[in-house]
């Protein structure tokens, strides 16, 4: 999940957005929703992982299932909210900004497990976890996130991170400031500053263009920009998956004098020389009626600052489990879901939830607020022994932050429309103040709100 | 769900001002205005001495609302980036500028004898 997240994703409805600008608290008062009815039920329930999208599904299953067995499954005490991490990898927010105890979010009512999953078995209906505890499950959410494969990135170590200019926004809240360390201190005396994206799948596909903006803004703060040079290596020969924002940041790149790389997938760094390896992947095609094979090449681009960032790909147990895709991201093991009801499509009492998903789109933590509600109708409807009507049109957001104090509100689906939530108010694709004040101000909170179910 | 909650909202709230420094200003932004409610059915008229002072508070409410606003968000006036951005601007300004006033006319009715 991450970084970006989004009005729909965010506020909790348009009518929520304007019952918060008007400040009215009998409007809101009055605006309360009626419940949803409660539903008897004596299922087994098991859910792996308890991030933005098991927590959040959790407290909504804990509200509205009377009798069934809820358990979730993770080790992990801390909980992170990820949008986070660019604030304080931009010396914006202490680590400390991220960081919850899962515990502070799980109904009481549930059974929290505090171990990892160690198998899945859907065939057998069970997950056993680390120490040996094996739960039967009547429906399965799979919400187990991802993994980053630093060693994927050769001859990077986390322990370099904040030392001799090397970054990492993603590793984590105590690594996003020890990066902002590192670009702070590059910042001061400008140079070479190299950005990229892996090649795989990967969470907030804005967050590492985000990283750049802000990093360029503070070489122009500080008057060592003129004297620094900015590289962005992307992975493919675009900037963003969506065309027309692709165009956008393209201009915004050229803009900022930022000198972007096409087809560079960082292959390894060497930390002592100050130099990252990026390999330009082998094509075929097609010369004058002849298939003309063209070799990956290797490119070596020296730097002061580089913020890394490892390939992405599922959790080994889910990889392990029987429930990725065949055919599809293979090495990747995404999960075969509907990408409308997010159910899978070969179990159909297990749902996929947030990043594990195998969808086109949105490993956002946006895409999991209208996640919840989807797998909500279904699973409840399936304990009904009725269908479910629910559906999710692929919609994810993104906060480009263009420097500080401004960003641009990019919503999009599955199709690459623009979906804006304040159409004609917020324009998507302007540099704007008020988007800037969105992403620093309501965006945790209403983050917060989803988890508790509430948004 | 997709729905706005009280609940929310408050918690929309807290997080941007801070859990105490919200409900200090929630607070604060009740008692006075009861109290300028209180004076005006009081004195049964407005004072037009008194208005008068607190239209000249007026651009300092202002001005304090919006140094208010860019503080809490590291951002400032460069930052204006379209139509939007202005009227965000200036609905913080008139709010800063209304909330001073009354506060004005209220401690002076409150302070001083009725004219």
């Amino acid at each position: 999940m991450t970084e970006s997240f989004y009005p729909r994703a965010l506020l909790p409805s348009r009518r929520g957005f304007f019952g918060l600008a008007a400040g009215g608290l009998a409007l809101s008062a009055a605006m309360k929703p009626a419940r949803a009815q409660t539903v008897r039920s004596k299922a087994r329930i098991v859910i792996v992982g308890a991030g933005a999208g098991g927590t959040g599904m959790a407290n909504r299953l804990a509200e509205r299932l009377d009798g069934a067995e809820i358990t979730i499954v993770d080790g992990r005490k801390d909980h992170w909210y990820q949008p986070g991490f660019t604030l304080i990898a931009a010396g914006l927010k202490p680590a400390g900004y991220s960081v919850s105890g899962t515990g502070d979010w799980l109904p009481r009512s549930i059974n929290w497990v505090e171990e990892y999953a160690a198998n899945i078995d859907p065939e057998a209906q069970t997950v056993t976890t680390t120490g040996g505890t094996k739960l039967d499950y009547d429906y399965l959410i799979v919400a187990a996130g991802l993994t980053l494969n630093w060693g994927g990135v050769e001859g990077f170590d986390l322990a370099q991170v904040g030392k001799d200019g090397i970054g990492a926004v993603y590793a984590g809240p105590d690594y996003a400031e020890a990066t902002w360390r590192a670009m702070d201190a590059f910042t001061d005396t400008g140079g070479t500053a190299l950005f990229s994206r892996p090649a795989t799948e990967m969470k907030c596909a804005g967050a590492p263009l985000k990283y750049a903006f802000l990093t360029d803004d503070y070489l122009r703060r500080k008057g060592t920009r003129d004297k620094s040079q900015m590289i962005y290596a992307a992975n493919n020969k675009a900037l963003f998956g969506v065309p027309i924002v692709n165009e956008k940041l393209k201009l915004l790149f050229r803009d900022r004098g930022v000198d972007v790389r096409w087809d560079h997938v960082l292959k390894g760094i060497d930390a002592s020389a100050k130099t990252a390896t990026f390999v330009t992947p082998a094509v075929q095609s097609i010369k004058d009626g002849a298939i003309v094979d063209t070799a990956a090449v290797e490119h070596t681009i020296a730097y002061d600052f580089i913020n890394v960032i490892p390939p992405m790909v599922a959790p080994k147990v889910v990889q392990e489990s029987g429930l990725s895709w065949a055919d599809k991201w293979v090495g990747q093991g995404w999960i075969e879901v509907d990408q409308s009801t997010l159910r899978h499509l070969r179990y159909p009492n297990v749902f996929g939830i947030g990043d594990i998903n195998g969808v086109p789109k949105g490993k956002t933590a946006a895409s999991v607020k209208w996640h919840i509600p989807v797998i909500e109708d279904h699973l409840i409807a399936s304990i009904q022994g009725k269908e479910g009507t629910e559906t999710f049109n692929g919609y994810t957001s993104c906060p480009m932050i263009t420097r500080i104090g401004r960003a641009m509100l990019i919503e999009f689906d599955y199709q690459d429309n623009l979906v804006p939530s304040f159409p004609g108010v917020i324009a998507p694709l302007e540099e704007l103040w008020i988007s800037w004040l969105m992403k620093e101000t309501a965006l945790k909170p209403t983050y917060n709100a989803m988890l508790r179910g509430k948004a | 769900m997709k729905q706005l909650t009280l609940e929310t909202l408050i918690a929309v709230w807290e997080e941007m001002f801070g859990r105490s420094l919200f409900w200090v200003m929630l607070v604060a932004a009740v008692v006075i205005t009861a109290a300028y409610v209180f004076v005006l059915l009081r004195d049964r008229q407005m004072s037009m001495r008194k208005f008068f002072l607190a239209q000249l508070s007026m651009p300092f409410g202002a001005i304090a609302a919006v140094l208010f606003v860019q503080g809490i968000t590291s951002s400032g006036f460069r930052d204006i980036g379209g139509p939007i951005d202005v009227l965000v601007l200036l609905a913080v300004a008139a709010a800063g500028a209304v909330g001073l006033a009354i506060l004005v006319y209220t401690a002076q009715s409150l302070l001083r004898k009725p004219t």
